[in-house]
């Protein structure tokens, strides 16, 4: 294996914090005073920064530096976020996407341009200093009330702090911060050592030291929460006052307090119960003071800021940046992973072949145990495919952000069902065909403001997006409160078209459907978001290479909603396993509606004309042998599967319907690329390679066919 | 790859119907036991095999119809090849069916020649070159080509043309 290219990592790595910084922003855009959300998009932006200069994307640090200082404005509360700043923050992150992804492309102008006007709306933007402190205050400042007065004051802080194991890996040094606390005020600092284990499990690349600092400082608790701006989200961190009513806890604990001066002293002292409660760890209370004598001029004079809030904060700002955990694995990977589970459950089936004759219950008891274990790691590797859908419906907030802008509607996103689970590939495919729909029903559904208003809506669109599982399958639905389709209108073009008959009784079912033809638009004028007729039949096309359909439900006035049902992978089926001669096929069970036996009479009759009576539908079918020119004698009791693709039946004939099958899908190579009627092939529990059918390429053919025996009369 | 007069060629000798054929090495994954054949209706006759090698699904290539051999039935030293070489610059695995594997050996670059303008029976863009190994002539096959062959062209063609280009000039080693 390869080392990956640290240029590359820095791409994805810089994509994927670019994103978070997108819905960061979006949010901020809700909620423009929340300190976490402005603590976030500026920390992201600063590692851009950073991590951008290390590798060499000097565009993109420079750049990003003044995004950067405006954010940095924004958090420390001497400029309000705007609406009009974050639209141009989206816009510069954007111009850093380009940078970053397409260097040669960027257009340096455009990007001044950017900064330019960021520069103008920090300006607008820029408020007094009261109010700055109180924008600054939010949720992280203590008491808002006093925090002005507290500020100047000089207090003693206990800080106490343990950094990530992998610190010293991802390139903290400890020392540094160390320093940087020492800076803020005279601090004492004290090394616990509790953690390190004995020299034969100590890995010397582990951080395993923790620290407790006791900094006397006029800083307010702020400044010491940035010392460890960058490493806040995973390490443990607890700052407390040390004031009169601190320090009485303290010398009420049963831990003797020992000489604070030494900075390496051996701590196997015992963790005071009364701390020990607050604290998620079990800190050595080897530096507890009795009392801040040390060079603190005075007690401080807000008592209020009690010590239990700080690690309730340190802990809930760990939980808001833990949002993922996750690995990044080529999908070509997970690929070979199913190849190999595949060929594992196989082995082990002609490991239970061999095993049956024998009757060692020993044997018997491992082969059901490893029969087990395959099985579930053939679910968890199908798991592993398996992505929330909520990664993809997180980019369209951004779409409807903008489109909102655009189109000068107030609309909003609604989504639900995040957590719904689909193959990664066909939540990679879906990406196109939601944008088309999204924007559809932005830009025809939802009406302009006034015309809602009159028809009394509230003022702001909606548009709904949902995915939910039922049963095989996913229901991903579109919907929008706007004024619905115009049925008459589509019947106008329908029949303008040559799609419909003049004056034919459509239903709405059938009518709505053709909204998806290829040229259909029945929008008066294209704007240059949609109308020209060419989305809806790219989401029809992608819907079914994905085998899935479309529903399109409509209430004039009310709204419309199109629902995609997805199969939930793409790797694999059910089908349904049956015998033609020597031969056995997959036909996936998706397409089949019914088995019904071939009978005598039928069959003679059938010599010339091949059609069957099914509830008095005249349906065709096709005898799998001739197609497939097998040479063994047929079955004497021949079964017909009558199979649907595009609304048309078509009886396939075989000669024993098996059963159900779990079928994972491999593709055939391209020397079989002139075969038509397989779709892939799949390997059975024997080892055996079976082909599926390709049932809309088979239901053609039938109908073919019938076409030409009803030509030739 | 080897060029003649340049290299020499590493190469796993094998029979089709008492020619030795030899494949290049470097392409050849593993070999194995003749498995279960799956057919498939509707594809070439020289690719009409599907085989299960360690979960893939790989199609086999029986190259008798492509040099216009007769098909014996399988014995028990019929084995599968499994090579992956570039088809139209798509790395591709394929089985290759052989009536018996030898050895792996070297073929000596003065032993390698090309092609002669006449005297075979086989269309001579099949084939890469051919060597001589002690009494045995060695055919090396040009199998990324018979594939793309066997991909652009309609079924019937090839086998017709085989046979019509007729003599045999190349001495066939006593049969095995």
């Amino acid at each position: 294996m390869t080392s990956p290219d640290p240029i590359e990592t820095f791409r994805q790595e810089a994509q994927e914090l670019l994103e978070q910084l997108e819905h960061t922003l979006l949010d901020l855009g809700h909620r423009p005073t929340d300190a976490d959300l402005i603590d976030a998009a500026f920390r992201a932006l600063h590692t851009i920064k950073g991590s951008g200069a290390m590798f060499g994307f000097e565009r993109v640090a420079g750049f990003t530096h003044h995004v950067e200082t405006a954010f940095d404005l924004i958090r420390k509360g001497r400029v309000r976020a705007t609406a009009e700043l974050i639209a141009l923050t989206l816009a510069a992150k954007d111009q850093m996407r380009r940078l970053i992804e397409t260097p040669a492309e960027a257009d340096e102008a455009a990007g001044d341009a950017i900064l330019g006007r960021l520069q103008a709306a920090i300006d607008a933007a820029t408020v007094g200093v009261p109010a700055a402190a109180a924008v600054a205050a939010g949720p992280a400042a203590p008491a808002p009330a006093s925090a002005t007065a507290a500020a100047r004051a000089v207090r003693t802080w206990r800080v106490r702090f343990r950094l990530p194991k992998n610190a010293m890996a991802t390139g903290s040094n400890p020392l540094l911060l160390i320093d940087e606390l020492r800076e803020l005020g005279e601090a004492t600092v004290i090394a616990d050592t509790t953690k390190i284990p004995p020299l034969e499990d100590l890995d010397p690349t582990d951080c395993l030291v923790g620290w407790e600092a006791t900094v006397t400082t006029a800083h307010p608790r702020d400044a010491i929460e940035q010392v460890f701006l960058f490493l806040l989200d995973d390490m443990e961190l607890i700052i407390e006052a040390v004031d009169a009513q601190g320090a009485e806890e303290g010398a009420a604990a049963p831990t003797p307090a020992s000489p604070s001066s030494s900075s390496s002293s051996n701590s196997a002292g015992q963790g005071s119960p009364a701390t020990a409660a607050i604290a998620p760890v079990n800190w050595a209370e080897v530096g507890t003071k009795a009392a801040p004598k040390s060079s603190a001029p005075g007690p401080s004079p807000s008592p209020a800021a009690a010590a239990a809030e700080p690690a309730a904060q340190a802990q809930k700002g760990a939980a808001t940046a833990k949002a993922s955990g996750s690995v990044r694995v080529p999908a070509e990977r997970l690929d070979e992973l199913m190849d190999q589970v595949g060929e594992l459950v196989i082995a082990h089936s002609r490991l239970k072949q061999i095993t049956a004759q024998t009757h060692d219950p020993q044997v018997k008891s491992v082969v059901e145990e490893i029969e087990r274990l395959a099985r579930e790691l053939q679910d968890t590797t199908m798991g592993v495919r398996m992505m929330p859908i909520g990664s993809l419906f997180g980019r369209f907030r951004r779409l409807v952000y903008d489109l909102s802008r655009d189109l000068g509607k107030d609309i909003e996103l609604i989504t639900s069902g995040e957590e719904t689970e689909l193959d990664k590939t066909v939540i990679e495919r879906l990406a196109d065909p939601l944008v088309h729909l999204i924007r559809n029903a932005a830009d025809h559904g939802i009406e302009p403001r006034e015309r809602r208003i009159d028809a009394g809506k509230p003022a702001a669109g909606r548009v709904m997006l949902t995915a939910r599982h039922a049963g095989a399958a996913v229901l991903i639905s579109v919907a929008d409160d706007g004024r619905g389709l115009d049925r008459e209108r589509i019947q106008a073009r329908a029949e303008e078209n040559g799609l419909v008959a003049p004056g034919a009784k459509v239903t709405d079912e059938e009518l709505f459907k053709l909204i998806f033809a290829a040229g259909f638009s029945t929008a008066r004028e294209v704007t240059n978001l949609s109308g020209r007729g060419v989305g809806m039949d790219v989401v029809k096309r992608t819907i079914e290479e994905l085998r899935g359909s479309i529903e399109v439900r409509s209430t004039a006035g009310r709204g419309s909603e199109v629902t995609l049902r997805l199969p939930l992978t793409l790797a694999i089926i059910d089908g349904l396993l049956v015998r033609v001669g020597n031969g056995r096929y997959v036909i996936p069970l998706g397409a089949v509606e019914e088995c019904v036996e071939l009978t005598p009479e039928d069959d003679l009759r059938s010599t010339g004309r091949c059609f069957l009576n099914i509830r008095g539908d005249l349906v065709p079918f096709i005898r799998l042998r001739e197609q497939f020119a097998t040479r063994t004698p047929p079955d004497p009791y021949q079964k017909v599967i009558i199979v649907s693709a595009e609304g048309m039946h078509v009886g396939l004939v075989v000669d024993q319907v098996i059963g159900d099958h779990q079928t994972v899908i491999k593709s055939l190579s391209r020397l079989h690329a002139e075969v038509e009627m397989f779709s892939g092939a799949t390997i059975l529990g024997d080892g055996s390679v079976a082909l599926i059918l390709d049932v809309p390429q088979l239901v053609a053919h039938g109908q073919a066919q019938e076409e030409r025996l009803k030509a030739a009369g | 790859m080897a060029e003649p007069g340049h290299d020499a060629l590493e190469v796993i000798t094998m029979d089709l119907q008492g020619q030795t054929f030899a494949l290049e090495a470097v392409h050849v994954r593993e070999i194995l036991d003749l498995v279960p054949i799956t057919e498939v209706p509707g594809a070439q006759p020289f690719v009409a095999g599907l085989i299960n090698v360690r979960g893939k699904v790989v199609p086999l290539a029986d190259l008798r119809l492509k040099f216009g051999m007769e098909q014996t039935a399988d014995t028990i030293d019929t084995r599968i090849v499994v090579i992956e070489i570039d088809v139209d610059r798509v790395p591709t695995v394929v089985g290759i069916r052989a009536d018996k594997v030898h050895e792996v050996t070297t073929l000596d670059a003065t032993a390698l020649s090309e092609v002669p303008r006449v005297g075979t029976r086989w269309r001579q863009d099949y084939i890469r070159f051919i060597g001589k190994h002690g009494d045995d002539f060695i055919v090396v096959p040009d199998i990324a080509r018979i594939l793309v062959s066997g991909a652009a062209e309609p079924a019937n063609e090839a086998p017709k043309h085989d046979r019509s280009s007729a003599t045999l000039a190349l001495a066939r080693p006593g049969e095995h």
